[in-house]
């Protein structure tokens, strides 16, 4: 424990060198004279508008007429509060958690490495940022644009690897020969069997899109025993006739065909040729559809809507952790150094691992310390507001409410329903009671 | 910012590797560990790098890609944008705003928690565990549980939108944490101490100024980081208690609407608006951490 370590006993008190001594009204003016600003600010700008906010919350938005407890009733059917609610019991349910395991697994991790002081700057920067600049911070990594976002940047170089974009992403059929999505892949309407000839005809493919090294397409002669065909871009400057191999048409190289039974299960697949043609030798006799794997028209990576309704408050959270992980880094950091060396070395020649040292001992021992963060951060995300302005963009701010987001909006965005406003904060107030008794509980005993 | 990152390795307990053999596969062993730390905390600096590279481009730059390319052409960087924003007068107000605010609502409330917390610490009256258990309650009342009266009684008063009226504010939610921290700073300072200053006379306001303040200091400046980055950080009483006369982070708030076509001033702004509290953070790191202790930590 550090030089300011809290001593919460009472220094001895009764017979104390009291102040000077004399009238009795002299020995409340000297305390009072200490104490008096502080008890002049804490009642005007605390205790009284306290009471004056439960006592605001029995009234009307407008203030003119006693509603009882309809305001507290908003808070429980409203659908944008329900949201709220349910955010916030997201909020306390995850994060807290969330900051804890984080915050232990860099404490124990930096424990062991002598460079820990850059890595624990790097952690601790976020924590003097203000919550307006993450907000900034955030809203430029989570860009939806893959070119613009950090994050979905970081995502499509991953994809990238796994799976690559497809040849044509924008090609749809040029006649209705063709059928199915481009999703599922597109299939002639008319079945082949050996010795026939597919024609796979394909526009919207602009010039620039079309792939490199191709040539005039060719309407290639049927096979023995096989069935060929071609993938060609069915389209002319100044027309042509939809569905024919014509002059000056391009075929596409590198589309997977693939044949499939009648069953439409698939049973070959192939690539195509500069010119667009390809072939399935030693075809059995029967009937076959050819068609274009849907791999053919995959989409490039448009980047995750992490700022949209669906995954606006995880995103939130996440920058929430993000800056949260230092405090809690820090606070169990010390409470790491504060257990035994010898205990851990104890048990480390007793041949236990070092997984069973942290299960048993380290987290055991650490238990106060991780009861400390835990708790302070359920009050923190109860009131949490700044990240939630700050990261949400204002189409899908509604989603990322919070209590305390929805208590400024309504109150203090132009729409002054100070009477809802109120309910919510003493909504708010009633959720921090039991911590409240937990901390005057604890100081009373230690009084003692 | 080495010195102060420093101050946290001396806490460290030193491991005394013996031999080049152990020290070898131990460090062969950890080669994981290492990784895994490169690789988060390379993690954790990328947003706010971006965030400041974002604030090097030129519009058109910003609106091409992301600020990544700028390692691929680092030439295209430029002051441009923090000239502009020192040239926009509501961006300088809102920060000389700031500064005074954060300023007075240091200094004040520590000067007044400092007076009451010795009071219920060293001075004999009755009722004082009493109020210093108002005082721990108060620890948790939000700070939404005032603004709709506040908000009415500063427009009232003609305090709304006032520097005075947020410092007022700041100091009166500051007052709680403070007064508990001191007090129980103060406590510790040793008996035989105050006790010999009372014997030669000292009186209560020579002992609180000449004793206990001097001692307290520590105590005080992890306070006042804490202070000054809370109030500097301020979002929410910013926003309803001004207007014309707000602190950074909420006068460039609304900015955030039109989120990306103006990032050449949200970017340097927020940028801007995080350089003071990170230097206040890099210097007096060790009081930061030494506070967040004796805070959460009993």
């Amino acid at each position: 424990m550090s030089s300011t370590g809290i001593r919460t006993e009472f220094p001895p008190g009764g017979e104390a060198p009291s102040a000077p001594s004399g009238t009795s009204w002299r020995s409340w003016l000297v305390p009072l004279g200490f104490l008096a600003p502080a008890l002049l600010l804490l009642t005007v700008w605390v205790i009284y508008p306290m009471l004056a906010t439960m006592w605001r919350s029995l009234f009307s938005d407008r203030g003119n007429e006693f509603v009882g407890i309809d305001n507290y009733e908003r808070i429980f059917t409203d659908d944008r509060l329900l949201t709220a609610l349910k955010n916030n019991a997201l909020w306390v349910l995850i994060i807290p958690a969330a900051v804890t395991a984080v915050g232990l697994i860099f404490a124990v991790l930096v424990e062991r490495v002598r460079w820990s002081v850059a890595f624990k700057i790097s952690v601790f920067i976020p924590l003097a940022v203000s919550l307006f600049a993450v907000g900034v911070i955030w809203r430029i990594m989570y860009q939806q644009d893959p070119d613009r976002g950090a994050i979905n940047a970081g995502i499509a170089a991953v994809q990238g690897v796994v799976s690559e974009e497809g040849v044509l992403s924008t090609a749809r059929p040029s006649s209705d020969a063709l059928s199915g999505t481009p999703q599922g892949g597109l299939t002639l309407t008319e079945t082949v069997g050996p010795g026939g000839v597919a024609q796979l005809g394909l526009t919207a493919i602009r010039a620039t899109e079309v792939p490199e090294g191709s040539e005039q397409a060719v309407r290639p002669e049927a096979l023995q025993g096989g069935i060929s065909g071609v993938v060609w871009r069915d389209f002319k400057p100044g027309g042509g006739t939809a569905g024919e191999v014509e002059d000056e048409e391009v075929g596409l190289p590198g589309v997977t065909v693939e044949l499939r039974d009648a069953d439409r299960k698939r049973i070959d697949s192939t690539s195509t040729g500069a010119d667009g043609t390809f072939a399935f030798e030693n075809v059995p006799a029967g009937e076959y559809r050819v068609a274009i794997g849907s791999q053919t028209f995959a989409q490039p990576f448009k980047g995750i809507n992490w700022l949209g309704d669906s995954l606006i408050t995880p995103a939130i959270m996440f920058a929430y952790i993000w800056v949260t992980a230092g405090f809690a880094m820090v606070i169990i950091g010390a409470g790491l150094a504060a257990i035994p060396r010898d205990t851990l070395e104890a048990a480390r020649t007793d041949g236990a691992t070092e997984f069973q040292v942290f299960r048993r001992i380290t987290v055991p021992l650490l238990a106060p310390v991780l009861t400390v963060v835990f708790v302070t951060q359920i009050i923190g995300v109860l009131k949490i507001f700044d990240l939630v302005l700050a990261v949400a963009p204002g189409s899908s701010q509604d989603n990322a409410a919070t209590l305390a987001f929805v208590m400024w909006q309504r109150s203090f965005s132009g729409q002054n329903a100070f009477g809802l406003g109120a309910a919510i904060s003493t909504f708010l107030l009633l959720l921090f009671i039991p911590f409240l008794v937990i901390n005057v509980r604890r100081f009373r005993a230690e009084a003692r | 910012m080495s010195t102060a990152a420093a101050e946290v390795t001396r806490r460290e307990p030193v491991v005394i590797d013996k031999g080049i053999g152990p020290r070898l596969t131990r460090a062969l062993g950890r080669a994981p560990v290492h990784i895994v730390l490169v690789l988060l905390g390379v993690f954790w600096l990328i947003p706010t790098t971006g965030l400041f590279i974002t604030s090097l481009l030129t519009p058109s730059d910003a609106a091409q890609g992301g600020w990544w390319n700028f390692f691929a052409k680092p030439s295209t960087w430029t002051f441009d944008n923090y000239k502009n924003m020192f040239d926009n007068e509501g961006i300088t107000h809102a920060l000389v705003v700031t500064a005074q605010v954060t300023i007075g609502a240091t200094i004040l409330p520590i000067l007044i928690a400092s007076a009451a917390a010795y009071a219920l610490a060293w001075i004999e009256f009755p009722g004082r565990d009493w109020l210093f258990l108002i005082v721990v309650g108060l620890l948790l009342v939000p700070v939404q549980m005032a603004l709709i009266p506040i908000f009415r009684l500063y427009n009232t008063l003609n305090l709304f939108d006032t520097v005075p009226g947020l410092i007022l504010f700041h100091t009166a939610f500051a007052l709680p944490f403070a007064i508990f921290l001191l007090r129980n700073f103060f406590a510790g300072i040793p008996r035989d101490l105050m006790e010999a200053a009372r014997i030669d006379g000292a009186s209560e306001v020579r002992l609180f100024f000449k004793v206990v303040l001097p001692l307290g200091l520590p105590a005080i400046a992890s306070l006042a980081i804490f202070q000054v980055l809370f109030v500097w950080n301020d979002l929410l009483i910013g926003l309803v208690l001004a207007q014309d006369n707000a602190p950074i982070a909420p006068a460039i708030a609304s900015q955030l609407r039109q989120f990306g076509s103006n990032l050449d001033l949200l970017a340097p702004a927020a940028f801007f608006s995080a350089v003071i509290p990170l230097a206040v953070f890099a210097m007096f790191q060790r009081y930061f951490v030494e506070g967040l202790l004796a805070g959460s930590v009993k």
